[in-house]
């Protein structure tokens, strides 16, 4: 008996996380690809109708803007926090003095919700209050900063607040990765004399490799579901102009009562979400399997 | 020992609980006003209610202006625990019925004679295929100008009563420095202005058939070009940092002499009141350019719930809500007018004489239409699908051509 009960401890301590993600997860993934089949309109019905909500989905300028704003906005968001991150990671890593103290200050960010940091930037990016305000007071009268009220501007002013808050977590994970390169061969190149931008780029770079990857799947997904940001920055205008995919579905669910339309985005999302973990998935277990 | 007694006790409580509960008349009231003045009219019904021997449960939602309520709805439904009486208007209150989950509290309209005392337009938003399924509580009136009369003054211009005089009034106030509109750009805001400029330049008759019927031909027509040339116009009367700003604060300009009128239904009003400022001598009000009254009702829906107790509790709650001294008294802390066209307004400020006054005739002439930009004349998904054309227009370069080619395909894909 206590044998038995042993070899099925793990199964057992494991199977209310596996039902309930079992239910929670993929049993609504499921739930609501049925209900983007359907004319959902306050309340979910059930009698599929064919592919009628992805064709008013893809007939809507409105959901237009929100998909190109989320290529433009993930894009740049998920590169320039890339960049940022590691340049900050490597000058860390000189082994400075003060490098406790200055690593916290740039994690901090991290530690605010993206609703705080939303609106701190809606008022430092506001024309008439923040910053374009600051400039002018000092003498400088012609100058403008006006992206957050410019419709073709405005999904900009996301990614300098999504890049401020999440380039501090990006230097942590490289900074993890560049101590964890094994120092003695940063010692066989340094006594070679090789220069250090080259022993950066060929020895200590490729081999972080997979936390490069770790940062583009965890930026990555920060970008395809945000939402509290853009809620707090612009609110999702001037218009609808930095509307995107999360911000389209509650709005359709929750203010217009139109379910079927929310539902059927949110599959688009998630495909979205599938075409850059699937390939990912794929390479780890296959990597795996050799 | 000690928990036997605890026992018994707790037993006798219950039982005495249950049949106290029976015997009288529950009500769980879903709502989201929350706020100051709402809050405290909210507790007049209540109030009411309890000396009528009655045991209110409040349940206010607070957030995103009655979404965050509608979603606690939802849930509430489907779990089919419907709550007793729900906050909704216009054209929701139809969605609710056909899913099939209102009450019929006909009895009570007739008893009362609601049908006597409410303008007939209103009372259509109330019954359910000719059944009472819903009691109003007031009618703000979403047409309205309101202007800082001192700016006005200084610059020589009165009150314009047609939009080209809006114009040209803009024009010089613009030329002396000041914001002519004060305006916040929400998508919903830009509405208000939308319907109020379709509702003069258009009139009445393509209001309705525009935005009640959603006739295509109305919605693709030169006048409709014309409506969005003027917001084109309008636009230029915006200062640069307006994106976002809350109707208050646009409020807040006019009251401040920053900017000169601004576009926005009768609750502004109480943000001028609340500031300690008079109307016609500090502020003046005005129906915007243009025939025609845009109606904005708030209302309960009744939902059909199980036992007497609380079946009489709805029914003891539709009469209080339509009642004389609700009316009065709620409106007078909100800004709006009641509902029923037989309540004295001897303490109501000259605004609302206009506005009632303006209700009256509307009725007769067949003007009193309902707000599109306030969920009155359309459902979520076609008044939607053009606040994002018209706000996409405002807030672009775009022209006046192809906000109305995008209007008609946007009101045909929302369907």
């Amino acid at each position: 008996m206590m044998e038995w009960m042993e070899k099925q401890m793990p199964k057992l301590v494991l199977a209310p996380s596996f039902a309930a993600s079992l239910i929670f997860v993929y049993g609504f993934i499921g739930w609501t690809a049925w209900v983007s089949l359907t004319k959902s309109k306050l309340l979910p019905r059930y009698d599929i109708v064919g592919p009628i909500q992805y064709q008013r989905l893809f007939d809507s300028p409105r959901w237009d803007v929100a998909l190109s704003n989320l290529f433009v906005f993930g894009f740049l968001f998920i590169v320039i926090s890339m960049l940022l991150g590691l340049v900050l990671a490597i000058l860390l890593d000189q082994k400075i003095r003060t490098e406790g103290v200055i690593r916290t200050i740039y994690l901090y960010p991290m530690a605010l919700s993206l609703i705080v940091t939303g609106t701190a930037w809606k008022w430092i990016l506001n024309p008439g209050l923040g910053f374009e305000a600051m400039v002018q007071s000092w003498g400088w009268d012609s100058f403008t900063f006006g992206w957050l009220v410019d419709p073709d501007m405005a999904i900009y002013t996301v990614v300098i607040a999504g890049v401020w808050q999440a380039s501090g977590f990006v230097m942590a994970l490289f900074l993890a990765g560049l101590r964890s390169v094994d120092q003695e061969i940063i010692k066989a190149a340094q006594v070679d004399g090789i220069p250090t931008w080259r022993i950066y780029s060929s020895i200590i770079l490729p081999s972080m490799a997979a936390v490069f990857l770790s940062a583009f799947i965890v930026l990555a997904h920060l970008a395809i579901k945000s939402f509290d940001l853009v809620i707090a920055l612009t609110g999702g205008g001037p218009g609808y102009a930095t509307d995107l995919p999360a911000t389209y579905m509650y709005t359709m669910a929750f203010a217009r009562g139109d379910i079927g339309q929310a539902a059927s985005s949110a599959m688009v999302m998630m495909m979205v979400v599938f075409a850059i973990v699937v390939p990912y998935l794929y390479s780890e277990l296959r990597a795996r399997n050799d | 020992m000690k928990f036997k007694t605890l026992f018994a006790a707790s037993v006798a409580f219950a039982v005495a609980g249950t049949t106290l509960a029976h015997a009288e008349p529950q009500a769980e009231v879903l709502h989201w006003w929350t706020s100051g003045g709402e809050a405290r009219s909210v507790a007049v019904l209540q109030k009411e209610f309890a000396s009528r021997g009655g045991k209110w449960t409040d349940m206010p939602v607070a957030g995103g202006g009655g979404d965050a309520a509608m979603t606690a709805l939802r849930a509430r439904v489907l779990a089919g625990n419907a709550p007793t009486a729900v906050q909704l208007k216009g054209p929701a209150i139809q969605e609710w019925y056909e899913e099939g989950v209102l009450a019929n509290i006909s009895s009570v309209a007739k008893a009362q004679g609601w049908a006597d005392v409410l303008p007939a337009s209103i009372a259509g938003h109330m019954k359910c295929e000719g059944k009472w399924c819903a009691a109003p509580v007031n009618v703000h009136r979403v047409d309205w100008i309101w202007a800082n009369a001192a700016v006005l003054a200084k610059n020589g211009i009165s009150m314009p009563t047609s939009w080209d005089e809006f114009n040209a009034a803009a024009a010089k106030l613009q030329a002396a420095g000041i914001t002519p509109l004060a305006h916040g750009g929400q998508a919903w805001q830009d509405a208000t202005v939308f319907e109020a400029v379709a509702l003069g330049i258009g009139g009445p008759e393509f209001f309705q058939k525009a935005f009640v019927e959603l006739d295509q031909a109305t919605l693709k027509s030169n006048t409709m070009v014309k409506v969005f040339d003027q917001m084109r116009i309008m636009r230029g009367f915006v200062d640069n940092n307006f994106s976002g700003r809350d109707w208050n604060l646009a409020t807040a300009m006019v009251m401040n002499g920053e900017a000169a009128f601004q576009i926005m239904g009768d609750w502004a009003k109480g943000e001028f009141l609340a500031a300690g400022k008079r109307p016609g001598i500090d502020f003046l009000c005005a129906s915007t350019p243009g025939d025609g009254f845009l109606y904005n009702v708030d209302s309960f829906a009744m939902f059909a719930v199980d036992g007497s107790d609380k079946t009489d509790g709805q029914l003891l709650l539709a009469e209080l809500i339509v009642g004389k001294n609700f009316q009065k008294v709620f409106n007078m802390n909100k800004g709006s007018i009641p509902a029923r066209v037989d309540v004295a307004l001897d303490d109501f400020d000259p605004c609302a004489h206009t506005s009632a006054q303006d209700m009256a005739t509307s009725n007769a002439g067949g003007s009193l239409l309902p707000s599109y930009a306030h969920g009155m004349a359309l459902r979520g998904a076609q008044a939607g699908a053009i606040t994002d054309v018209v706000t996409a227009h405002f807030n672009s370069d775009m022209s006046s051509a192809d906000a109305v080619e995008m209007l008609a395909t946007a009101v045909t894909n929302s369907m």
